[in-house]
């Protein structure tokens, strides 16, 4: 097993990633401003950023989910138990002791098992709280209220609030361990370039070097 | 009106000075400075006449447009006089229009009597009493200068006599027509009937037209016994607004008249507050095809705002349950003349010297003085560019009524009240005038009473000053039981707010209504985004927040004195 600079974040899934935080980031600026916690901007020009970055994002979901499912990236979000309790000692102890971060990220997985459990229920838990409670909500302001009359605006617009305290809990945590590695720029650069270090076994090396041109960094 | 009140003190001043030239420099400060205060003393105008200033603004005649009527009424001959009474140009109208009497007699204006469809309740002017001056009942020698009719001076008036309508205060042009009392009051009131022209029946006769502003509003922009008085989004100011007051009567706006939104046909028309359509969701309807509702939404349909923004479709999601007038009138009595919030009958029948007087001492947005104390009425709170109060409102209005007993313990009496609320579709949150009063009650019944205001005898309130008698009076004219004892009751009234829309820049903002402290914080039992109503998650939801934040930062630190450690 060798160490190389792969292509781990091909280049859609790096403009979905920083799209969706900007989106997101204006989502819940401009969320909360709706919901009452500042005024920072005014309740009108906040509906109609929210309302605009909201369907962008929804368009981005959608090319995101067809993505995962076409090139079966979505293999990388199931989860294991395989290396699990090592990673979640290592942030509990290993971390304070400087151990090393035991796990090492592999073409087939990349991200660790904490990790992708985390993504998973962002995904399949948070994700689709947030929207379809959003889309519920866009839809009762279209004026397809009576849809929605059998639970109301009201507990639509609870769950579309605890949804999104969630995902501002998540962004919290995600940029908080961007901070364990050796930098916050090592961390985070990857998500940029689309290459970091994986380690691979000679047959994955021998495919990629034949099949997937490009995906080893030259010169490394 | 513009008051010359005698500048006694400045006179005094004067003199003074003439007097005593060598302190001229220091008398002319102190003269200047004494004028000064004198001139805001109190603007005491003597009598206890009503209505003189409202007859200068009467007089608001703009030229005429050219009528396409096919028929032109000055050149009928039966018009032509000559008439010595109003009920002689009545019967020549109907030589003619001879449906009209049988039509206007089933009308509000005629009858003074309404039957509620939903509550049964028996109103009309004829039988409620309100928190203004009370009762018209048995004062109609006052009173019903504002009845289309003539010479209904009591509750037995002949409503089956069509010769009685007043076909000219709806129809005349001319702008001279008026009513006097029907009846003579006390002679105090009396003067200020006195000394007007006469009316030349021929020429108002030959004048009608179809009803303009001017002859809507000679009665109902002075409801309650004064400009803007009653209902504070009808005043004086509607004769000619500006566009700012009202864009669809400002001749720079629609130039609309009462009648272009009140439609009807057969002397029936639209708009009632005792029964309102406040959720009209059928809209504009085809071409050709008018529709008897003066709602908003007869010509604005209920989807009004442009779908071509969020905010625009957001807009048109709120017709479900919010009403147009709550953000197209943003506040009541635009344009310079007040409305009255606050009537305290308490302090009616100070004199001075014998005599009845009045206090000026509001100047309003178009600077006339309204009366803060009247001898015969009380004392009066004005109110302009008032925020309205909201509230949720199905439209029907139920009244304390002559028979209505109620606790006076509870707090002020609602004298008309009404139902609704966010999981009724049929209600809208809806701006409302609302009026406090302070007004005599039966301490014995726990009634309002009928009181006697109007008549030149001993027990007439206005003239004599005495409550007791005037209850006493009021009552045994209309055969009601009174307890002989009587007290002061806190009333409000809600007057539903529809005019003066004002132009849409100045409608209310998103963030009116949808934020802390906004227009409609004190609404319980819905959802409304901005307002931060959700305490319960709002506290979770920090805690959560900084729960995480606190677990990253001890994390952190936990991790920098552990590497400081290993280093050390």
């Amino acid at each position: 097993m060798t160490m190389y600079k792969i292509l781990v974040f091909k280049r859609f899934e790096r403009l979905w990633h920083w799209s969706q935080m900007a989106l997101i980031f204006t989502l819940l600026f401009t969320g909360f401003a709706v919901h009452g916690v500042y005024s920072l901007i005014s309740f009108g020009d906040a509906v109609t950023v929210h309302t605009w970055a909201a369907i962008v994002l929804l368009v981005i979901w959608a090319f995101a989910i067809f993505w995962l499912f076409t090139t079966g990236q979505w293999r990388h979000y199931l989860p294991t138990t395989e290396h699990f309790i090592t990673v979640a000692r290592f942030y509990a102890f290993g971390i304070f002791k400087g151990e090393h971060h035991p796990y090492r990220k592999t073409y087939r997985r990349k991200h660790n098992p904490l990790q992708a459990l985390t993504y998973l229920m962002v995904k399949i838990v948070i994700f689709p709280a947030i929207w379809i409670s959003g889309i519920a909500y866009l839809l009762i302001s279209f004026g397809q209220g009576e849809l929605f009359d059998w639970i109301g605006i009201g507990p639509i617009a609870f769950i579309h609030t605890v949804a999104a305290i969630a995902i501002l809990l998540f962004i919290i945590a995600h940029v908080y361990l961007l901070t364990t590695g050796h930098s916050f720029i090592d961390h985070v650069k990857p998500m940029i370039t689309g290459y970091d270090d994986v380690e691979l076994s000679d047959e994955e090396l021998a495919y990629l070097k034949a099949d997937e041109p490009g995906v080893i960094k030259e010169g490394d | 009106m513009i008051n010359h009140y005698p500048p006694a003190s400045r006179r005094w001043v004067y003199r003074f000075n003439y007097l005593s030239l060598s302190f001229s420099i220091l008398i002319l400060t102190l003269g200047w400075v004494t004028a000064t205060l004198a001139s805001s003393d109190p603007k005491i105008e003597m009598g206890i006449s009503e209505y003189t200033d409202t007859d200068e603004r009467h007089a608001i005649i703009k030229p005429k447009k050219k009528s396409k009527a096919t028929t032109d009424h000055a050149k009928l001959k039966e018009l032509q006089g000559p008439f010595f009474s109003g009920p002689e140009v009545t019967k020549a109208c109907l030589e003619c229009h001879n449906t009209a009497g049988h039509q206007f007699m089933k009308n509000k204006h005629w009858t003074w009597d309404y039957k509620h469809p939903k509550t049964g309740q028996h109103l009309g002017k004829s039988v409620l009493i309100n928190n203004f001056c009370t009762n018209a009942r048995g004062n109609e020698g006052m009173c019903a200068q504002c009845h289309a009719g003539y010479n209904m001076d009591s509750p037995d008036f002949d409503f089956t006599n069509q010769d009685n309508i007043d076909c000219l205060v709806c129809h005349e042009s001319t702008g001279t027509y008026y009513k006097t009392p029907t009846s003579k009051g006390n002679k105090a009131c009396s003067v200020m009937f006195e000394g007007k022209p006469a009316i030349d029946w021929a020429a108002v006769a030959k004048s009608v037209e179809m009803p303009t502003r001017n002859n809507c509003g000679k009665c109902h922009f002075y409801g309650g016994g004064g400009d803007n008085v009653k209902h504070g989004d009808l005043s004086s100011v509607l004769f000619d607004p500006p566009k700012d007051v009202d864009v669809h009567m400002s001749e720079a706006g629609e130039g609309f008249s009462c009648v272009t939104c009140h439609v009807g046909e057969g002397h029936e028309w639209a708009g009632s507050r005792y029964e309102m359509l406040v959720n009209d969701e059928t809209g504009t309807g085809k071409p050709g095809m008018p529709r008897d509702v003066a709602s908003c939404e007869s010509c604005h349909s209920a989807s009004p705002h442009p779908i071509t923004s969020v905010q625009g479709i957001k807009l048109n999601s709120h017709t479900q349950t919010v009403a147009c007038e709550t953000c197209h009138i943003p506040a009541i009595a635009r344009g310079g003349v007040a409305t009255e919030v606050d009537w305290d009958w308490r302090t009616m029948g100070r004199l001075k010297d014998g005599e009845g007087f009045k206090l000026k001492e509001y100047t309003q947005g178009d600077g006339h003085h309204r009366a803060t104390y009247k001898s015969i009425k009380g004392t009066f709170t004005y109110a302009e560019d008032l925020e309205p109060m909201y509230a949720w409102f199905d439209g029907t209005m139920h009244y304390t009524t002559i028979a209505t007993k109620f606790d006076p313990s509870k707090g002020p009496i609602d004298i008309n009240s009404f139902a609704g609320s966010h999981d009724d579709p049929s209600s809208r949150i809806y701006p409302f005038k609302r009026m406090h009063s302070t007004q005599p009650y039966d301490k014995g019944n726990n009634t309002l009473p009928y009181m006697h205001l109007w008549g030149n005898d001993e027990d007439a309130l206005w003239g004599n000053y005495d409550f007791g008698k005037a209850i006493e009076a009021g009552m045994k004219k209309n055969g009601i039981p009174y307890s002989g004892e009587w007290g002061f009751v806190e009333t409000y009234s809600y007057w539903p707010i529809n005019h003066m829309v004002a132009p849409k820049d100045d409608a209310l903002s998103c963030s009116s209504c949808h934020s802390h402290d906004g227009r409609l914080d004190h609404l319980e039992g819905f959802y409304m985004p901005g307002r931060g109503k959700n305490e319960m998650l709002d506290l979770i939801g920090l805690l959560a927040v900084l729960g995480t934040l606190g677990g990253v930062l001890g994390h952190g630190a936990l991790r920098m004195i552990a590497t400081r450690r290993r280093k050390v």
